[in-house]
């Protein structure tokens, strides 16, 4: 298995306090990997460093096979990360088309392809029969699948989920649980961040625990969701 | 330092103090609520006018109009925030903005009209008298506005830090959510810190137009200046204000010295674009 | 574009294009003020209603577009129709510095305005000081110069200059509209909407930035080289004055932000309603200076006020040429 991703000995300070310490990790190409913990982990801050919105004060990022630690966030994407935001971000004036449009944009520059990309990722999100709704007028489940689609759009070969399941009921969870299914299965590696646990337990095949910055443990979800630390710290009892 | 430069330095800080007085107003309004008043430059050009009235009609020095001045513009900034400004404060940066813009071009235009463009300056009896202290000439009427802004910078500081309203706004300024939360009448707080803001204007220019002569052209010059002193000093820091507007009227002193008399805004434009660059919160303010 | 909207448009074009023939010297002179406030307001509303950033000195590229242009003539006998081309980059570079300057260091919002304010005041005043350029006492083309009524020269009537400025009217909008449905508009939107979000979906949002102000700043500077030659004198007081870089916001933001019709619908309303203020004003002999101004600013906070997305959206939705995208 190729290493898409590799994460190695990364730290974030941000005056003091230690927001991610020594984390190191692989992802492989097509796999999907899920990043747990409770809140304040460091979780957000690593997806950022990852995708480029901060710079890490140790350590190296590699995506296939290129070094793209301290990168600006649009040369992170053009070399074939998408991302989505926590809490989601689309272009609040703009249709749900021209917001996938300008994710596609970054495929290519002729408009004509860019629209034909566009509205195959929108049926693939099941977007297509909103397409000319304003994007601050959405539904918040129908909003995060406006950010996947724009992400998709860029054609990545990595999609950073931030927590993309936040807010949503088991119905729309599960539908989103299986879009991301089918675009893993057409090659899309996913990295996502979580607390949904059944939507981990239904998409992850190899998970990282983080708390307080650093890496308590790694492996497939059996592992990990035994693990003693791991239950102690953030699940709880009732882990599943 | 030369006896020519010290006095310059000297006047320099004296006007300063004035300046500071002015870019005070400026800095609490945007460090609590985080309005940008383009028209600062403008109504302090109205209180300068205000000052040159009643000393013209009734002959009243402008130390003695100086309270009533404040007093009213006070008034006027409480009432001006709560019927115009208070709906922009949620609304986009820009829309405030623009909405002030608007309002400085009326204004200055306003006094275009009614006083036309020539320079109302005020003759004290004791306009051209100095004090002397060794090598040392300074103007009485330099010193008396720099005390005077001295003074009111001092009673605005104690009421924030000693008073229930003051600290309240501080609240405000620091911690919005907070202070509604903890029940608070921002509503009210946010008028009341607009009316301090203007009272601050309306004082600057009383004193300022002892040893400035009131036109319409100095009114977008204020505004620009009380924005280079802020910015050098720090938004929302009321120090910086002060230091800011000390270090501001020294270095124009000296620039329209030893430079150009009408080079020296070029220097403070410079300054304005050199903070912004490299330290835009200036020397005190907070991290934006 | 709907075809009542294409209808309308070609009627207006075939009006403007023949009112000389009807029209008298005064309204042939508020005509080109209204085509060379459109064109002005088409160039500034690129930077900020589509790019989103907003820029309160643009009277900068006016003014050095001018000063270029006109000094190559009065020294060189460099004509504008030369000029311009060199103005043109002139008023870019400046454009960029500027924008470099706050782009590069994150500067926002207000910083940003009040950054572009500094740099025309500071341009302003050292003009002020440019002896090789007649300084404060200012620039003048004289008709008397050979050859200074010859129509390369833009010399002659104010026929030539109402086509030329109708033609930059129309041409900007054109541009406006063509950028706007490009990949490049679309990026623009993006960075205009939420920066951070563009740059995830892998725009480079300074980049984007910096052609869109050397688009309106090269843009500001043709219209300075009109403004220059129109008015055969230059001062640093004016030109470079604050009141000209608030001249050229108020029709795009009356008209309406980022559309593309937007700058022209303001100039259409605010040009011949400031210059009938005016000659109402002079009728009854009274002297009123600055009574336009005065007007201008209160539009400005009533329209700010009450409709802030402008007058064109309302007027598209009224007349049923609205579609999703303004």
């Amino acid at each position: 298995m190729t290493e898409l991703l590799s994460v190695s000995g990364i730290s974030k300070r941000f005056r003091g306090l230690t927001a991610v310490s020594n984390v190191s990790f692989n992802v492989h190409a097509g796999e999907i990997f899920a990043v747990i913990g409770p809140n304040g982990a460091g979780k957000t801050t690593l997806f950022s460093m990852i995708a480029g919105a901060l710079a890490p004060d140790e350590g190296r990022i590699t995506f296939a096979g290129e070094r793209i630690e301290g990168l600006r966030p649009d040369q992170i994407a053009r070399r074939g990360i998408g991302r989505t935001f926590q809490i989601v971000r689309p272009f609040p004036a703009l249709s749900v088309e021209d917001n996938v449009v300008i994710g596609a944009l970054l495929q290519t520059d002729a408009l004509d392809r860019a629209h034909q990309i566009a509205e195959q990722t929108m049926v693939q999100l099941d977007l297509i029969g909103k397409r000319d709704q304003i994007a601050s007028s959405l539904t918040l489940p129908d909003r995060k699948r406006l950010e996947v689609a724009r992400a998709l759009a860029t054609g990545p070969k990595l999609l950073l989920l931030d927590e993309v399941m936040a807010g949503l009921r088991p119905t729309e969870t599960d539908r989103i649980v299986a879009t991301l299914r089918e675009l893993n299965a057409g090659g899309v590696t996913i990295l996502l961040i979580e607390h949904v646990m059944r939507a981990v337990t239904a998409l992850a095949s190899r998970i990282l625990v983080l708390h307080h910055g650093a890496a308590i443990a790694e492996g497939s979800p059996e592992q990990v969701l035994r693990d003693p630390a791991v239950i102690e710290s953030y699940l709880g009892a009732e882990s599943l | 330092m030369t006896a020519i430069t010290l006095n310059i330095v000297v006047q320099g800080l004296l006007t300063g103090l004035v300046y500071g007085l002015m870019a005070l107003g400026l800095s609490v309004i945007f460090g609590v609520m985080r309005v940008v008043n383009f028209a600062h430059g403008e109504f302090t050009v109205v209180a300068m006018y205000a000052a040159f009235l009643l000393f013209d009609a009734f002959n009243l020095s402008p130390l003695l109009t100086l309270l009533p001045i404040a007093a009213a513009f006070f008034v006027l900034g409480y009432v001006l925030q709560r019927s115009l400004i208070a709906p922009f404060i949620s609304r986009a940066e820009h829309e405030q903005f623009i909405l002030l813009v608007g309002l400085a071009t009326v204004v200055v235009n306003g006094l275009l009209l009614i006083f036309g463009p020539d320079a109302r300056p005020i003759n004290l009896p004791y306009s051209f008298d100095s004090y002397e202290f060794g090598p040392l000439f300074l103007d009485k009427v330099r010193v008396f506005a720099a005390l005077g802004a001295f003074a009111i910078c001092l009673v605005l500081f104690l009421f924030f830090r000693y008073t229930r309203t003051g600290t309240a706004i501080r609240a405000c300024a620091d911690n919005l959510t907070g202070a509604g939360v903890v029940g608070l009448n921002v509503k009210q707080l946010y008028a009341v810190t607009f009316g301090i803001g203007f009272a601050c204007v309306g004082a600057a220019g009383t004193l300022m137009a002892t040893i400035a002569d009131a036109s319409p052209g100095l009114a977008q010059a204020y505004t620009l200046l009380g924005f280079v002193i802020v910015i050098i000093g720090g938004l929302g820091s009321m120090a910086g204000a002060l230091i800011g507007g000390i270090l501001i009227g020294i270095s124009e002193a000296l620039a329209g010295f030893y430079i150009q008399p009408s080079m020296k805004s070029m220097f403070s434009f410079a300054l304005l674009i050199l903070v912004l660059v490299l330290r835009p919160q200036g020397l005190m303010g907070r991290r934006l | 574009m709907p075809p009542l909207g294409r209808a309308l448009c070609a009627l207006l074009l075939l009006a403007c294009l023949a009112a000389p023939l009807v029209a008298d010297r005064y309204l042939l002179s508020v005509l080109i003020l209204v085509f060379y406030f459109a064109y002005l307001g088409q160039a500034w509303n690129l930077l900020m209603g589509f790019a989103g950033q907003l820029s309160l000195g643009h009277a900068l590229y006016l003014g050095l577009g001018a000063y270029t242009a006109t000094a190559l003539w009065t020294l060189f006998g460099i004509g504008p129709w030369i000029g311009v081309f060199i103005a043109i980059p002139v008023a870019t570079a400046a454009g960029l510095a500027v924008g470099w300057l706050g782009w590069r260091f994150a500067i926002q919002g207000v910083y940003f305005a009040l950054l572009t304010i500094a740099f025309a005041e500071f341009t302003r005043i050292g003009f002020d000081h440019l002896t090789i350029t007649g300084a404060s006492a200012g620039l003048f083309l004289s008709v008397s110069t050979p050859g200074a009524d010859k129509w390369w020269n833009l010399g002659g009537g104010p026929l030539l200059y109402y086509y030329i400025a109708l033609a930059l009217a129309v041409g900007a909008t054109l541009l406006v509209a063509r950028l706007r449905r490009s990949p490049l508009g679309y990026r623009w939107l993006a960075v205009r909407e939420d920066p951070e979000a563009a740059q995830a979906a892998g725009i480079n949002i300074i980049r984007a930035r910096m052609i869109a102000m050397a688009i309106s700043a090269g843009m500001t500077a043709i219209g300075g080289v009109f403004y220059g030659f129109y008015y055969r004198n230059l001062f640093p007081s004016q030109v470079f004055d604050i009141s000209r870089s608030i001249e050229i916001i108020i029709a795009p933001i009356i008209g309406g932000l980022g559309t593309i019709f937007g700058p022209i619908v303001g100039a259409i309303i605010l040009t011949p309603l400031g210059e009938s203020l005016t000659a109402l004003i002079q009728h009854f002999g009274v002297n009123t200076p600055g009574a336009k101004s005065i007007f201008y600013g209160l539009v400005l906070m009533v329209i700010i006020s009450l409709q802030p997305s402008g007058v064109w959206p309302w007027l598209a939705r009224r007349l049923g040429l609205n579609r999703s995208r303004p």
